[in-house]
């Protein structure tokens, strides 16, 4: 299966749900966009945070088994 | 009968040192908590008499098992907030002190959070070169190897072990849909990269038996290790060991909360009637954390099919009409139980109606949600490394790096509260005493672990104090008394030890 088609059908996007509620109105839709500002705001500075090398940063995250 | 829920959280940390090359994270462990205990002094070893893993719940023991310091000899400290904080296999582990509640614990793990967060600044201060140690509040290295966040809760040494395996297993296996941490891909065998592109569980691609004595090979959804650390004819400690360790002190709070209800409910024998047994427990737990729909179906060892949601509202409405019948007085008074029960209610019902709601407070939710708009910002592919390295770095503890901390999740406490509960302990516990007593005596506590303190008054003998009770040595019980005595002499002589 296509990844793409693959993400869609897992779960439901907060746009989709919005569309589907119209009566739950204001207070939802003002939440939606809180948390969608918000992830925007992380978005636009993620690179600045994220280490340098991610396949290096990942690759040489090695771990022996616990507990 | 049910008794109250004393509780707490065990979190092995992932470690690494960035700069520094082959780095053994024994000796990496060792170095971020003595330079922690170096730099807050007073440090006091922890005492073995007390510890058992090789004890079977289920009748017998197994063979030449150790506890895992015992054989290495490694770093071992306890704070006087009550807390242990040792080197455990290859890792750094903070256990949290007993708490009277699902919401104190939470409070406790945020504080090893802060913790761990001190032993990384002074373990930099003490390294040479700009070396650095870093720690992660995850369960996988993403290479197939896992370390726990375990739970612990008291229970009723009289309700047959059986029961608890039959009854717990479903809510085990479907309370991930609200406290799984999120993890991007599988490390299941044989798993295509395009089957499991992002799951809701850490841990569950790493579980293949039911019920078992291990927690490092097989590991069972249900922990059968009976080490109680309190008096064994009266108490069982369910060690629980198939939780992620969250970042969201929300799912946190939600893991612990709803788990100690269900426990309670299980001592009550309210659910002996109920309808709740699933087929096959452990594919179950994959086919769950797999499914981000939340409608993959679980076979009922009745007959038909329920999925992860539903099965999860049956346990609600249960635990609903048990608090109206019963009280919820041993997880914490009524008050905290209703809290639990709306919390529970509401996020059920929004990962009903829109899972991606709850991307403020819970973890696997918020983390999809950070992957999927930097995928779609950036015309990625899943398979591309960024996605993996956001997946660690949103547990990365430094706040400066960590991407939970970025997003904004909602909070239960605060950070003065968190810092403050780093070095003083729960009040409703004997792990007030045992705090105190470190804070008070420090060059007199030789040692001290879960079930007592040995104090060395400068002759021989040396004397322990037991605590076999978690519900005795509390604040209520001892105040007075440790204000009163100037010395552990007199504290001593007190207690009439």
């Amino acid at each position: 299966m296509p990844e793409r088609e693959m993400k869609k059908r897992s779960a439901p996007s907060a746009r989709e749900s919005e569309e589907a509620q119209p009566q739950e109105a204001s207070g939802k839709n003002k939440e939606g966009e809180d948390l969608k500002a918000k992830l925007d705001a992380v978005l636009d500075e993620i690179d600045e945070v994220l280490e340098d090398n991610a396949e290096e940063f990942v690759r040489n995250y090695v771990q022996k088994g616990g507990e | 009968m049910s008794i109250p829920k004393v509780c707490g959280i065990e979190t092995e940390y992932g470690i690494t040192m960035p700069k520094t090359a082959d780095a053994n994270p024994i000796t990496a462990s060792s170095i971020l908590i003595n330079a922690f205990v170096n730099e807050i002094s007073g440090k006091v070893g922890w005492d073995f008499e007390d510890e058992a893993p090789g004890h079977d719940a289920r009748g017998f023991n197994l063979e030449g098992s150790l506890p895992p310091e015992v054989e290495t000899h490694l770093v071992n400290t306890v704070l006087t907030n009550g807390a242990r904080f040792y080197v455990d296999h290859a890792h750094p582990e903070y256990s949290s002190p007993e708490c009277l509640n699902p919401k104190e614990a939470v409070l406790y793990d945020k504080a090893g959070e802060l913790v761990l967060r001190k032993a990384m600044s002074a373990a930099k201060r003490a390294l040479p070169n700009d070396q650095e140690i870093v720690v992660y509040k995850n369960n996988s290295d993403r290479k197939g190897n896992s370390y726990g966040c375990h739970e612990n809760y008291i229970m009723d040494r009289q309700v047959p072990f059986n029961k608890i395996v039959k009854q717990v297993t479903p809510f085990f296996v479907t309370r991930q849909i609200y406290c799984g941490s999120g993890k991007v891909g599988s490390e299941f065998a044989n798993i295509a990269k395009w089957e499991v592109p992002f799951q809701i569980s850490q841990r569950a691609d790493f579980f293949e038996e039911v019920v078992g004595l291990e927690t490092t090979l097989k590991r069972p959804i249900v922990n059968t290790r009976d080490e109680p650390h309190a008096d064994a004819t009266r108490y069982r400690r369910l060690h629980v060991i198939l939780g992620d360790a969250n970042m969201s002190q929300f799912s946190s709070y939600l893991k612990l909360g709803t788990t100690a209800l269900v426990l309670s409910m299980i001592e009550d024998s309210f659910l002996d009637e109920a309808d709740l047994a699933i087929e096959d427990p452990v594919g179950s737990l994959r086919k769950v954390s797999w499914d981000l729909s939340l409608s993959a179906q679980l076979s009922r060892v009745s007959g038909g099919s329920i999925s992860a949601l539903d099965l999860q509202w049956e346990f609600l409405r249960l635990a609903q009409k048990y608090a109206i019948q019963r009280g919820t007085e041993v997880i914490g008074g009524d008050d905290l139980g209703e809290e639990i029960l709306l919390n529970w209610e509401e996020t059920l019902q929004a990962l009903e109606v829109d899972p991606m709601s709850l991307a403020d407070r819970l973890d696997w939710v918020a983390k999809y949600q950070l992957v999927l708009g930097y995928m779609e910002r950036h015309s990625l592919d899943w398979d591309d490394p960024k996605l993996a390295a956001i997946d660690l770095q949103y547990h990365d503890i430094r706040p400066e790096k960590s991407l939970f901390h970025r997003l904004g999740i909602r909070s239960i406490w605060s950070d003065a509260e968190a810092e403050l509960a780093t070095y003083s302990p729960p009040r409703g516990t004997r792990a007030y005493f045992r705090g105190k007593c470190l804070e008070k005596y420090p060059r007199n506590v030789a040692a001290a672990n879960w079930d007592s303190i040995i104090f060395d008054l400068g002759r021989d003998p040396l004397r322990r104090v037991p605590m076999m009770d978690p519900l005795r040595g509390t604040a209520k019980h001892v105040d007075e008394l440790i204000d009163r005595c100037d010395t552990a002499q007199e504290l001593l002589d007190a207690l009439g030890t």
